[in-house]
């Protein structure tokens, strides 16, 4: 009866083995590096160099070919965390647990950016550093959530509790977040103390946009990329000494 | 199942009862972190009922987070934890008996002297139901919020500023709509919304969290 119902297609029983994973992300990693490489140099140089100035920001809007990407990625990547963290849970896969593992820093990273670069586009746009507006008060709660999943992970020494630890709390931070964001919003709309939002954004020209989307895609070819490198990292750590991994090494020279 | 949760309760209060200070400790906490804030921003009293609202809820915040640490942790260390995991019970029963206890022991008190604390901080009169229902209301979801983070810290070395981390950022929207509630009382205006809203994430966090601390526990 399980069977029938929880039958997984073969790639996802795949991915479970580290060896597959290993080999199987070392084929994708130089793509995804070099898709990385092409879309980003493409879209920073196209929107930092060539795409027209906006006419109420002037040159200070394109510190959003960074800025945007980055505060996409800070919540994509705690969502990833949270579901590759829910596959380890509920299928019992190791490799998932990584995978959660490999997100923190990365994400936590993303959302720094995001609210760094926020910053530095505040202070000629707005005249601050910060104000507590929504966006930004919910941004600094997610870069919260991120310490505290950091913490927990390097707190418990055994792997394999921190994985299940770590997920678990992702999970939980995952469902909190739209709850998080809302209530953010309620509270940024009744203390009218800062009147300063940002517009509905109006219709880009596409020599603005079209760079914005690349940047976006190069760096969810970073996160992949990055992801991949630190789950493969982490296989090697705990498979050393695995016979498929001496075998391996052989094979490759190295 | 009801009896076992009993039985629990039971245990747990009459292990507080031998133990007073984990009652006390929290509330005269509770009183020590409002008093500091007259003496850090102003004595005066335009001032003072301003801030009072969100220094009250900030205050049963921290109580609450201190008094969390030791939820499982005692139980946890002298072995009857793992006792009470082998019970042949689903582990939230256990979870939520132990949050109540512990809701029981360190929010209702805070509930009980909320009243004083807000003349103190010179709140309106007319606002004081408004801070109690919404203690009432709230404090329950912050210890059962507070559950997850206890079990998943306990075991772990310099576990109570690891709860801290964990656990504060996801009391954002209990202290935005708590604090906003008694502000908005303060003013004179509806407070049915607020309400609602805490009552709403009460019952979420009734569906969700004893699960999730159960499965922490189980690590």
């Amino acid at each position: 009866m399980t069977q029938s119902i929880w039958r997984m297609p073969r790639w996802f029983h795949q991915m479970g083995s580290p060896k597959w994973f290993y080999d199987f992300g070392g084929s994708l990693q130089p793509w995804f590096a070099i898709a990385a490489f092409a879309l980003l140099t493409w879209g920073m140089v196209w929107g930092l160099a060539f795409a027209p100035a906006d006419y109420q920001q002037g040159n200070s809007f394109r510190i959003m070919y960074v800025h945007v990407p980055a505060a996409l990625l800070s919540q994509s990547v705690f969502l990833g965390m949270a579901v590759a963290g829910a596959v380890g849970i509920i299928w019992k896969i190791k490799v998932a647990f990584m995978v959660a593992r490999s997100c923190i820093a990365i994400g936590a990273t993303f959302t720094a950016i995001a609210l760094l670069t926020g910053a530095i586009w505040g202070k000629p746009t707005w005249g601050a550093y910060w104000v507590w507006d929504a966006r930004l008060t919910s941004t600094l709660v997610l870069l919260f959530l991120y310490a505290g999943v950091m913490a927990l992970n390097q707190a418990i020494t055994d792997r394999q509790i921190a994985g299940k630890a770590t997920a678990i709390l992702a999970i939980v931070g995952t469902i909190n977040i739209p709850i998080i964001k809302y209530s953010v919003e309620w509270w940024n709309t009744l203390h009218q103390s800062s009147s300063f939002t940002l517009t509905a954004k109006p219709s880009m020209p596409a020599d603005m946009y079209l760079p914005l989307l690349l940047t976006v895609l190069g760096s969810y070819c970073v996160f992949v990329l990055v992801i991949l490198i630190r789950t493969r990292a982490q296989i090697l750590q705990t498979q050393s000494g695995a016979n498929w991994l001496m075998q391996h090494r052989d094979i490759t020279g190295a | 199942m009801i009896g076992f949760m009993l039985t629990i309760i039971r245990r747990d209060l009459l292990l507080v009862a031998r133990q007073p200070a984990e009652m006390i400790n929290p509330l005269v906490f509770f009183v020590l972190v409002i008093a500091m804030f007259p003496l850090g921003i102003s004595p005066e009293a335009s001032i003072l009922s301003q801030v009072a609202a969100g220094v009250i809820w900030v205050a049963a915040m921290l109580a609450t987070l201190l008094s969390l640490e030791l939820l499982f942790k005692l139980d946890h260390d002298d072995g009857s934890l793992e006792q009470l995991l082998l019970a042949p019970y689903p582990s939230w029963c256990l979870v939520l008996s132990k949050v109540f206890v512990h809701w029981l022991v360190s929010g209702l008190p805070l509930i009980l002297i909320s009243p004083f604390i807000a003349m103190m901080l010179f709140l309106p009169d007319h606002a004081i139901p408004t801070l109690m229902l919404s203690l009432l209301l709230g404090t329950p979801t912050l210890s059962l919020l507070g559950a997850i983070g206890a079990a998943l810290v306990t075991g772990v070395r310099g576990g109570g500023m690891l709860l801290t981390l964990l656990i504060l950022p996801l009391y954002v929207p209990v202290i935005i709509f708590g604090a906003s509630s008694v502000a908005a009382a303060a003013q004179g205006m509806p407070v049915d919304g607020y309400m609602a809203l805490l009552a709403a994430m009460l019952v979420f966090a009734l569906m969700i969290t004893p699960w999730a601390a159960g499965s922490a526990l189980k690590l």
